[in-house]
């Protein structure tokens, strides 16, 4: 097997530069302004953190101000056993709004419909496109992030991005870099808009500030 | 109503049950405007500056290929994924065979990649005893129908709901229901054990930065980020043309990809994969393979229609296609339907280009193509140089539906001739209709068409007068 992968591996860039090598120039890499894919038709906020609300929602996503008001949206909605990240846990545990919710930090994939909601530390979010960033180093279990029905980002005040231009100079060195824009959806059947097709059907940022 | 002269694609367009083109020509034409809608609304003066300079991107890659593959090559190893090569399609499915016989993988998860589309990755790997699961909802539907995708990004674009309502039945996913939220749960619902029970994740990618080797996959229902948190293998099977050059570029074809394929800033998951998961990490692949399939892409690359290899497949000119609406996916007899694939498959089948040569014809060159194209392929300007290739090969697929011009070559070099044949033609003028359709040669063009008043010499009498003034 190795000897005929490399033999491809030579054959592919032996072709490549035979059909190139008649082109008289080659064509330049453009110069452009490091703004120019930065979308900027929406209206004036102050704050990011405003932006970014008025963009998830526009994508079904759910921003939340303060742990607080993530407790007692559990409880509205009756979401009461859930995953949560490790470092969360006792700090949240120890909130009223969180009295009678049952917080697991491991997620058991063998019992992946008991959980209702998953709570994970987002490593950012951006405000452009009201995505939130989750990444390996801050995401405590990648599946807590994804197969519960609700998942919920934390996500630090500090780590708010203005666009998706900034938040690519900042993929850093993490193996795997997600945004995740509003909730997980397919128009797959005629065009209709439905929403958690693999992953959360609701989409919370909730800011600790 | 004239078969003999039909090209293969009008019998296709001419058979498209009314429900299925009435299906097609909706979902086409509304994705078409929201793309519109929403790329001009969020880019207002700079909308076309962001297709052409992510044009010239894409056209700088290509044509130093070479470069970037061996330094994306370098920036993947250095990130902890395997490299491999495959110069053709069986290959690349071979490798992809050992790796996971290597692992003693025995069921597979996969999101959707055009390429193993190409190379017909499912059917062999079925062959050799590995259970393969279609992730994305479409695809799924397709592989339990066994059908062909019609659409690059939406697979199913031919089906109803009462349609995939049957399927799932036969399937023994449930009673019949045709509500699109039932049938999207049912799918959740099967598809989540699937994952949880599979040993590998086979996915595209739909850029590479060879900068820094990380793979990016853009997906709305995050199958692809679920087949990355429940397998403990990764294999990415990677077209060479899906390069860009640095992480910085990924910005212009990011805000691009979303709003030209589905009239979205951003798709929903936006994943940017540099190797294996960390270690303290549970969940993800603990090793990354990446397959380089080459599969008639450097002959295209040789070919006066490499433009073509920009395509980021966001499928924006299938749904703006006149001829698309009219005839669906599967008029293409290929893995690329619409006007890419009009350019693109004919070039990928090689020695089968002659079947496939009727495709390039199939357009009216009105170049809405290129105008929503976010790479700004000049796709027009490519179907006339392969109408152009097929004429000299001699394809009888490049000359279905059209009248001989041996005779007319023969009149318009020599004058003599020229003049005598436009004082013969006034008999067109008293000519019956249905006496011409007589005529073979004749009958491509006549049986559709009114023809206008025969008028031949006037231009010439009119310029002589002028002279002579």
């Amino acid at each position: 097997m190795q000897t005929a992968m490399s033999d491809d591996r030579t054959q592919i860039f032996s072709r490549i530069k035979t059909a190139l090598a008649p082109l008289p120039q080659r064509a330049a890499l453009p110069n452009y302004a490091r703004e120019l894919p930065i979308c900027r038709a929406h209206p004036e906020f102050s704050e990011l953190w405003e932006l970014f609300s008025h963009k998830a929602k526009q994508v079904n996503g759910t921003p939340l101000v303060g742990l607080a008001t993530l407790g007692s949206w559990l409880h509205e909605k009756k979401q009461t056993h859930g995953y949560c990240d490790r470092a969360l846990a006792e700090r949240l545990r120890a909130m009223p709004e969180f009295e009678g919710i049952t917080l697991e930090t491991e997620f058991d994939r063998g019992r992946f419909d008991d959980f209702a909601f998953g709570i994970t530390l987002a490593a950012g979010v951006i405000a452009e496109t009201g995505s939130l960033i989750l990444k390996d180093e801050s995401t405590s279990a990648r599946l807590g992030a994804l197969a519960p029905w609700t998942h919920a980002a934390i996500v630090d005040p500090a780590t708010i991005y203005p666009d998706t231009v900034t938040a690519l100079e900042n993929l850093g060195s993490d193996p795997s870099v997600i945004w995740a824009t509003g909730p997980s959806k397919t128009a797959d059947v005629e065009g209709i808009l439905i929403e958690g097709v693999h992953g959360p059907g609701v989409q919370i940022v909730c800011l600790d500030a | 109503m004239q078969p003999k002269t039909f090209q293969k694609i009008d019998r296709f367009a001419r058979d498209l049950p009314a429900e299925v083109h009435a299906t097609v020509y909706d979902g086409s034409k509304s994705t078409s405007e929201k793309r519109y809608d929403v790329l001009w609304r969020d880019f207002p003066e700079t909308a076309d500056v962001l297709r052409e300079t992510a044009g010239q991107i894409k056209q700088h890659t290509l044509e130093h290929l070479d470069q970037y593959l061996e330094q994306a090559e370098k920036s993947l190893t250095a990130n902890g994924a395997q490299v491999h090569f495959a110069g053709d399609g069986d290959r690349a499915n071979q490798i992809a065979l050992e790796l996971m016989q290597k692992h003693g993988a025995k069921k597979l998860v996969k999101s959707k990649s055009m390429v193993t589309e190409e190379t017909h990755l499912v059917p062999f790997l079925e062959k050799n005893g590995i259970e393969c699961v279609e992730t994305d909802l479409g695809e799924f539907i397709v592989q339990i129908d066994n059908d062909h995708p019609s659409h690059i990004v939406k697979p199913i674009m031919h089906k109803n709901r009462r349609q995939i309502a049957r399927s799932f039945e036969r399937e023994g996913l449930g009673a019949y229901n045709d509500d699109p939220e039932t049938i999207t749960r049912r799918a959740r619902v099967h598809l989540r054990k699937k994952y949880f029970e599979a040993d590998v994740a086979v996915t595209g990618a739909n850029f590479v930065s060879a900068e820094s080797g990380r793979i990016v996959l853009v997906t709305n229902e995050g199958n692809a980020r679920f087949c990355m948190a429940a397998t403990k293998l990764h294999i990415a099977i990677v077209g060479i043309e899906k390069l860009v050059p640095r992480d910085k570029d990924l910005g212009l074809f990011l805000n691009l990809i979303g709003r030209s394929g589905t009239g979205q800033q951003l798709t929903v998951y936006t994943q940017f994969i540099a190797g294996p998961k960390r270690a303290e990490q549970p969940d993800g692949p603990e090793e990354m393979h990446v397959i380089f399939v080459d599969n008639k892409r450097t002959d295209v690359l040789a070919s006066e229609c490499r433009e073509i290899l920009r395509c980021i497949r966001c499928g924006a000119c299938l749904n703006v296609c006149p001829v698309y609406r009219q005839a669906s996916g599967h008029a293409y007899r290929s893995v690329y339907p619409g006007p890419v694939g009009a350019v693109l498959s004919p070039l990928l089948a090689a020695d089968k280009f002659p079947e496939l040569a009727d495709l390039p014809k199939a357009s009216s060159l009105c170049g809405a193509c290129n105008e929503v194209c976010p790479v700004n392929i000049p796709i027009p300007d490519l179907l006339l140089r392969l109408r152009d290739k097929g004429k000299r090969e001699g394809a009888k697929n490049a000359a279905a539906g059209t009248p001989p011009m041996g005779m007319y070559a023969m009149m318009a070099s020599q004058p003599s001739a020229w003049k005598a044949a436009m004082k013969i033609g006034y008999a067109v003028n008293v000519t019956p209709q249905a006496m011409m359709n007589v005529v073979p040669a004749a009958q491509a063009w006549t049986s559709v068409r009114q023809l206008p008043k025969w008028r031949g010499g006037k231009f010439r009498d009119w310029m002589k007068k002028k002279e002579s003034e």
